[in-house]
C-alpha cells in the first residue's frame, strides 16, 4: 500500500437504522417497515477509502445517504468532528455540509440539463461563500483543469460531454468547497471499462493531493477491491463482514462475502474454478428471515443460525464478521465450495 | 469442419440520420460453428448490438438497414428475406434475450401465458397444451413452483426470475441458434452466475449455438468458444478465446484487459488507462478507427485502415503492427500474467 493511514477517526456510525414506513389502505396505516439499514456501527479512518459493497437493495445507498443526513435517521448517531450530524440545526448543518460530498452514480441524471457547466461548477461556491463572481470563475477554471477537462469548455451545458467527462464535472461540484469526506456512491458503475480507468485513477489522485477521505459505495467488486483500503459487506441491511481489502478478498469469513467474491466472473478462461452458487433471491427486507439473514441461502447454515442473529464481532485482529460459524480455520473456504455444489 | 450454423459476411448495417447514412457496423465477418458460444465483446457504441439486431433483422424496425454484405444462417441468406419469412424464423429457429428482463415482458400479461404465446404461434399447440410446456419450460429454467409462478406477472417476479423467463421463452421453440445480448448486465453478481450457469446447461442439453454479447471481459472468459472484439463499428481482433486471453494483440484488447481494476497487485497504483474517449459512429477517425487512442499508432496508422493479419492458426488482429511482425505478438507482461493465471483476479 502506498499512503500511509492514521489512526485519526474522521467520521463515526454508531448504531444507525433507516426504516421505512410501509402504507396502506385510505388512512395509510403503517403496516410493516423495510429495515434498509439496521444497527450499523462504523468508523471510518482520515485519509481512507472504505468501500461498501453488497447487491442491490441491501441498504448500501441509503446507509451513504443517512451518513451525510441527506435522509434522517430513524436511531443512531453519526460523529463527524465531535458532533452528531443528526441532531444538528439547519445552520450548523449548513455549515457542516462543505466538509461532507457526494458523488452520484449517474452522470446523466445528476447533472441540470439547462446549467452551463460554469453554473453546475459554480453553484457549491456560490451558496457557501461570499466569493465574487470573477473569483468563482476562477476557481471553476482550475476545478475543471484538476479534473482533467478543458476549461475552454465552462460555458458549454451538460449534453456536449462525454459520460466519463460528465462524471468529471460532478467530481469537480464535490470537491469544490474542499470537503473532507465524500460519499461516492456507484461512481464509475455507469462507465465503460476504458474510462472508468480513467476516472479511478483521478480519485485515487484527488485524495493524495487534497486528503479525502472516501466513503466509496459500489456493486462492482473489482472496483472496490482496487481503490478501497478497508472493505464492508452489507446483506439486508447488516453489515456481514468489515476488514482490510487484502485480507477480505484473499480469505472471506463470513460464508456470503465467499459466494459473493466467488462469483466474479474472472478474465481467464483458464480458471474456470468452481464457483459457489446461491440458491434463490435475496429475501425482501420488510420480512427479513429469523435469526442470521443469510441462513436461508447458506450452505452451511445449522440450526442456531436459525434461531439466533449473529452480532458483529471481531474474530481476528481488524476482522469482523457477523455469523456463528466464520470461515476462519484453513481450507474452511473449500468445505464450503464442496457443499454447496453438493 | 464442423457445421457452420451462422455466416456473417462483410456487413455493414447503418441508420439513416438526416440524410447521411451513419455505419453502425462497418464491413464485419465471423462465423459461428453448431454448438459453439461466440461472445461479441466491446464498449458502448461499439456496434456489438447493432450487430446482433441485424442478424435477427429487428434492424428494420429500428430505423436502420443492412447497407452491404450478407448473413447466412444454415446456408439460407437472412439478409434479403421478407419479414414475413423472418417471422417464422424469430423466435422459433433464432432466439434473442435481451439486456433489461423487466422491459423485456408485457406488464400486463401473466408470464407463462408470454412463454405460451410463442408455441401457439410457431407449434400450433393448444392454449392448454402450450400452457402445460409453458410450465414445464419454467422447471427447466429453474424456477421454483413454476405452477404458480405461471400465473403470476412480471412485477411479482425479482430481476433474476425475470431474466430466467425471458430465458424460457428464447427456449420455448428449441432454437438453434440463441442470441443473448448483456443478459447479465442489470443482473447482481450472484445472481449473474446462477443466470451464466443456467446458459452454460441449457447450450449443453439443448445442442443449441450461442451469440452473447457482453462488455464484461470476465462474463466473455467463461462463457465464450471464441471471441470477436469490436471498437467504434469495426473488429477489431478474433480469436479462441484462449488465444485472445493468451495472446491479447490489437492494441485495444490488450488494454481493455490492463484497464480492468482489481488485480491483486493494483491496489494504490496508477490503473492503466487508454486515454480519450470512444468515438461518435459519426466522427471516425481516418485510417484505423483506434488510432487516435492507440500507444502504439505509427504513421500509416493514420492514413490507411488496416485489414487482417493472421497471427495464429485461428486468430487474427486488424492492426498495421502485424505487418512487419509476421504474426509476432505484441503481448503486454500484464496480458501475459492474466492469461497464465499469475495474477488472480
Amino acid at each position: 500500500m502506498s499512503r500511509q493511514l492514521s489512526n485519526e477517526t474522521l467520521i463515526e456510525v454508531k448504531n444507525i437504522k433507516k426504516y421505512f414506513p410501509i402504507k396502506k389502505g385510505l388512512l395509510s396505516r403503517v403496516v410493516g417497515q423495510v429495515k434498509a439499514v439496521d444497527d450499523i456501527s462504523l468508523a471510518i479512518k482520515k485519509g481512507e477509502t472504505f468501500g461498501l459493497v453488497g447487491e442491490s437493495g441491501c441498504g448500501k445507498s441509503t446507509l451513504g445517504r443517512v451518513i451525510l443526513r441527506l435522509q434522517s435517521a430513524s436511531d443512531g448517531e453519526v460523529i463527524y468532528a465531535g458532533k452528531n450530524i443528526h441532531t444538528l440545526g439547519s445552520s450548523e448543518l449548513r455549515g457542516l455540509r462543505q466538509d461532507l460530498q457526494i458523488i452520484f452514480q449517474d452522470p446523466f441524471g445528476s447533472l441540470n440539463p439547462r446549467f452551463l457547466i460554469s453554473d453546475i461548477i459554480g453553484e457549491p461556491l456560490k451558496v457557501h461563500t461570499n466569493m465574487k463572481p470573477r473569483e468563482i470563475e476562477a476557481r471553476v477554471v482550475e476545478l475543471m483543469e484538476l479534473v482533467g477537462l478543458d476549461a475552454n469548455r465552462r460555458n458549454r451545458y451538460p449534453h456536449e460531454f462525454s459520460g466519463g467527462q460528465r462524471q468529471r464535472i460532478g467530481i469537480a461540484r464535490a470537491i469544490a468547497l474542499n470537503p473532507k469526506f465524500i460519499v461516492a456512491d456507484e461512481a464509475v458503475s455507469a462507465l465503460d471499462v476504458s474510462v472508468q480507468s480513467q476516472v479511478l485513477n483521478l480519485l485515487a489522485r484527488l485524495q493524495r493531493e487534497l486528503g479525502l477521505t472516501f466513503l466509496f459505495i459500489a456493486h462492482g467488486l473489482n472496483v472496490v477491491r482496487h481503490i478501497s483500503d478497508r472493505v464492508g459487506v452489507m446483506y439486508l441491511g447488516k453489515m456481514a463482514e468489515v476488514g482490510p481489502t487484502e485480507e477480505v478478498y484473499n480469505k472471506p469469513l463470513h460464508p456470503y462475502t465467499a459466494a459473493l467474491l466467488s462469483s466474479i466472473p474472472r478474465p481467464n478462461p483458464a480458471l474456470k474454478r468452481g464457483r459457489i452458487i446461491l440458491k434463490g433471491d435475496v429475501p425482501s427486507p420488510a420480512n427479513p428471515p429469523s435469526g442470521c439473514r443469510f441462513h436461508p441461502r447458506c450452505p452451511m447454515a445449522k440450526d442456531r443460525c436459525k434461531a439466533e442473529e449473529p452480532l458483529i464481532r471481531e474474530v481476528l485482529p481488524g476482522r469482523q464478521v457477523a455469523c456463528h460459524f466464520p470461515l476462519v480455520e484453513e481450507g474452511a473456504f473449500e468445505k464450503m465450495a464442496a457443499m454447496s455444489m453438493g | 469442419m464442423a457445421r457452420k450454423i451462422l455466416e456473417v459476411n462483410q456487413m455493414t448495417a447503418g441508420f439513416l440520420v438526416n440524410t447521411d447514412i451513419v455505419k453502425a457496423t462497418d464491413r464485419i465477418s465471423f462465423d459461428l460453428e453448431k454448438g459453439q458460444t461466440l461472445c461479441i465483446v466491446g464498449e458502448s457504441g461499439s456496434g456489438k448490438s447493432v450487430t446482433s439486431l441485424a442478424v435477427m433483422r429487428l434492424i428494420d424496425y429500428a430505423g436502420g438497414m443492412i447497407l452491404e454484405g450478407d448473413i447466412k444462417f444454415n446456408g439460407e441468406v437472412l439478409s434479403t428475406k421478407s419479414q414475413e419469412e423472418m417471422r417464422k424464423i424469430r423466435g422459433n429457429r433464432i432466439a434473442m434475450i435481451f439486456q433489461d428482463p423487466m422491459s423485456s415482458l408485457n406488464p400486463v400479461f401473466m408470464v407463462g401465458e408470454q412463454i405460451a404465446e410463442s408455441l401457439r404461434l410457431h407449434q400450433n399447440k393448444s392454449d392448454k397444451e402450450a400452457m402445460k410446456a409453458a410450465v414445464d419450460l419454467l422447471r427447466q429454467v429453474g424456477i421454483p413452483s413454476p405452477e404458480v409462478r405461471a400465473r403470476q406477472y412480471p412485477h411479482e417476479l425479482s430481476g433474476g426470475m425475470c431474466q430466467r423467463v425471458v430465458i424460457a421463452i428464447a427456449l420455448a421453440c428449441q432454437p438453434e441458434l440463441l442470441i443473448a445480448d448483456e443478459p447479465t448486465t442489470a443482473l447482481d453478481v450472484t445472481v449473474q452466475a446462477q443466470i451464466l450457469d443456467l446458459l452454460q446447461q441449457l447450450k449443453k442439453n439443448n445442442d443449441m449455438s450461442i451469440i452473447m454479447i457482453t462488455h464484461d471481459m470476465g462474463v466473455a472468459a467463461e462463457m465464450a468458444d471464441r471471441i470477436v472484439v469490436m471498437y467504434a463499428g469495426g473488429i477489431m481482433e478474433e480469436g479462441s478465446v484462449h488465444e485472445i486471453f493468451a495472446k491479447p494483440s490489437h492494441p485495444y484488447t490488450v488494454g481493455l484487459l490492463k484497464s480492468i481494476p482489481g488485480f491483486e497487485d493494483s491496489h494504490g497504483e496508477e490503473l492503466y488507462t487508454i486515454k480519450g474517449n470512444i468515438p461518435r459512429i459519426n466522427e471516425l477517425p481516418t485510417g484505423c478507427r483506434f488510432h487516435p487512442r492507440c500507444t502504439h499508432a505509427m504513421d500509416i496508422c493514420r492514413k490507411q485502415e488496416p485489414g487482417f493479419f493472421q497471427l495464429g492458426q485461428d486468430h487474427k488482429a486488424a492492426c498495421w503492427l502485424y505487418e512487419e511482425h509476421g504474426g509476432d505478438s505484441i503481448v503486454s507482461p500484464a496480458g501475459a500474467a492474466i492469461a497464465h493465471g499469475e495474477v488472480r483476479v
